[in-house]
């Protein structure tokens, strides 16, 4: 019950970001969450069966993989549309790992 | 004990709607990003919680792994980071998306509750002992609905094509760090992201893993060593054997689908005898290309056809 | 509860304050360095006595070993992790606390 009712939320949250965001990598990231979302309503409901249904979870990993392919293609899309980085230090691609 | 993972539970759950929040609603598009990678992290063990161990394994490496790799170096690349001049679309038309939303929701919770609750797992049950595998999962993903995985490996294909048509990948500048550490950690761990895949391939048809899992942790490993430096030998010759590769998923696949009817079977349908030998291949294959596309996916156009000096002065 | 139960159990409790000690340090030190010193070292441990503890749990060498090899890498990935962030902070010219 609660990943049911944490579904919905996390579904709400990522269609009002991807309504509503500015920034084109926020709505990338929006889209994530919300296929999580959908996911994850998907993988509880399957739980409910007895026998756990398999169906549910062998769809969800065809999902990830297909959201990962969106997600690759979206941002290269939005990489190449965006202006050309104007000073040539590459700091930022180093930090966060 | 109940108690207890009820506790966890409601703290995984605001957790992830925390961690949700933060990458999509907060300043800060580093902060997004690291909030989403840690939000797939928690997505895995969330999956664990759900009895889902498949797909737990497919979202830590393929959710947080690729998906944040692929991320920071697209933020990487971006001129702007700091939002500035994108602000919110704080507009009048709020007063209906929050509905049309709040709407669309209620009709999936509808069409959920309506689903049969005994679900297909018992059919799965049933017919397990024809499908050549232990594993219900991989049994579903490559015998019983296996046309949905064909279409599945047809994406990534398709994805690695759209992204290699739209340019040459940009050249990796100047290491910003001259770290030991680095290559040093590409060497030491590769070899165990071989020996995991391989290991999760083989457990794949009867325990959880498979041909998903075991693709993306090697991908996952590929992407690490063209981060600690290594040369990607990832190369868009049309004669080398990587385009090959990346095919090999989708041409296993029909090769097999067409191939059975030869057999006198219809379409995708395997002989009862032969099904675990194809199931292996099929993931074999599978695998292989799943992991090639991901580091393909990484790289973010394609590659040019031999790597040396003057291609990398560019 | 036989005696193993009883040992893991308190091997894995005295690895938490380990836990919460490097977290208190993440949050509360001054700068970039400080903090990794704090997680760097003694998540390392508490993670170390987690692993032994469960090892002791479950009785059996197969699990131990596996819970060593979880605990080498982790070992080497807080390292190598550490090191990377601590040479980019200084690259990019973040001055250590209090020089």
């Amino acid at each position: 019950m609660i990943y049911l009712a944490l579904a919905g939320v996390l579904f709400v949250i990522g269609l009002h970001g991807l309504f509503l965001a500015g920034h084109p990598l926020r709505k990338i990231l929006s889209l994530n969450v919300l296929s999580a979302a959908v996911f994850l309503l998907l993988v509880a409901l399957a739980r409910e069966a007895d026998p756990l249904d398999a169906v549910p979870h062998a769809i969800v990993l065809t999902g990830i993989v297909v959201s990962v392919s969106a997600t690759a293609v979206a941002l290269v899309l939005l990489v190449r549309l965006s202006p050309p980085k104007r000073d040539s230090k590459e700091v930022t691609r180093k930090e966060g790992r | 004990m109940g108690g207890v993972v009820l506790v966890f539970d409601v703290l995984l759950a605001a957790a992830l709607i925390w961690l949700a929040w933060q990458a999509t609603h907060t300043p800060g598009l580093f902060r997004a990003v690291i909030s989403f990678i840690i939000f797939g992290l928690l997505m895995a063990l969330a999956w664990v919680r759900l009895e889902a161990p498949d797909i737990a394994l497919a979202e830590a490496a393929i959710g947080a792994g690729a998906t944040g790799a692929l991320l920071l170096s697209a933020l990487g690349r971006l001129a702007v980071t700091d939002e500035a001049g994108t602000p919110w679309q704080e507009r009048a038309d709020l007063t209906f998306w929050i509905p049309a939303g709040l709407a669309l929701l209620g009709l999936l919770t509808l069409a959920a509750w309506y689903l049969p609750s005994p679900g297909l797992g018992q059919e799965v049950q049933a017919s397990l002992p024809d499908s050549g595998v232990q594993n219900p999962v991989t049994a579903v993903l490559l015998n019983f609905r296996a046309f949905d995985t064909l279409l599945e490996i047809g994406v990534l294909l398709l994805a690695t094509i759209a992204i290699w048509s739209l340019g040459p990948m940009p050249m990796p500048g100047a290491q910003a760090i001259i770290s030991p550490v680095l290559p040093a950690l590409g060497r030491i761990l590769f070899p165990m992201f071989a020996l995991v895949s391989i290991y999760l391939l083989w457990r794949g048809s009867h325990a959880p893993g498979g041909a998903f899992s075991a693709g993306a942790v090697i991908g996952a490993g590929g992407i690490l060593s063209i981060l600690a430096g290594a040369r990607p030998w990832l190369t868009g010759s049309a004669y080398g054997p990587w385009r090959v590769l990346l095919s090999l998923g989708l041409s296993a696949m029909l090769a097999v689908a067409l191939g059975v009817i030869v057999l006198g079977q219809p379409f995708f349908a395997y002989p009862t005898h032969l099904a675990g030998t194809i199931v292996l291949l099929l993931e074999l294959a599978a695998g292989l290309s799943i992991a090639m596309s991901l580091v393909a996916l990484y790289l973010a156009g394609q590659p040019p056809t031999h790597w040396d000096g003057e291609s990398l002065r560019q | 509860m036989s005696l193993n139960h009883w040992l893991g159990a308190v091997l894995v409790i005295s690895g938490l304050p380990f836990f919460f000690l490097g977290t208190l340090g993440l949050l509360r030190f001054p700068d970039v360095y400080t903090r990794l010193h704090a997680l760097a070292k003694s998540d390392n441990v508490a993670l170390g006595f987690v692993c032994l503890g469960l090892a002791v749990y479950s009785g059996s060498l197969i699990t131990g070993l596996k819970l060593l090899l979880i605990w080498l890498l982790m070992l080497v990935a807080s390292a190598a992790g550490a090191s990377l962030i601590g040479r980019t902070a200084l690259a990019r010219g973040i001055k250590p606390w209090g020089v």
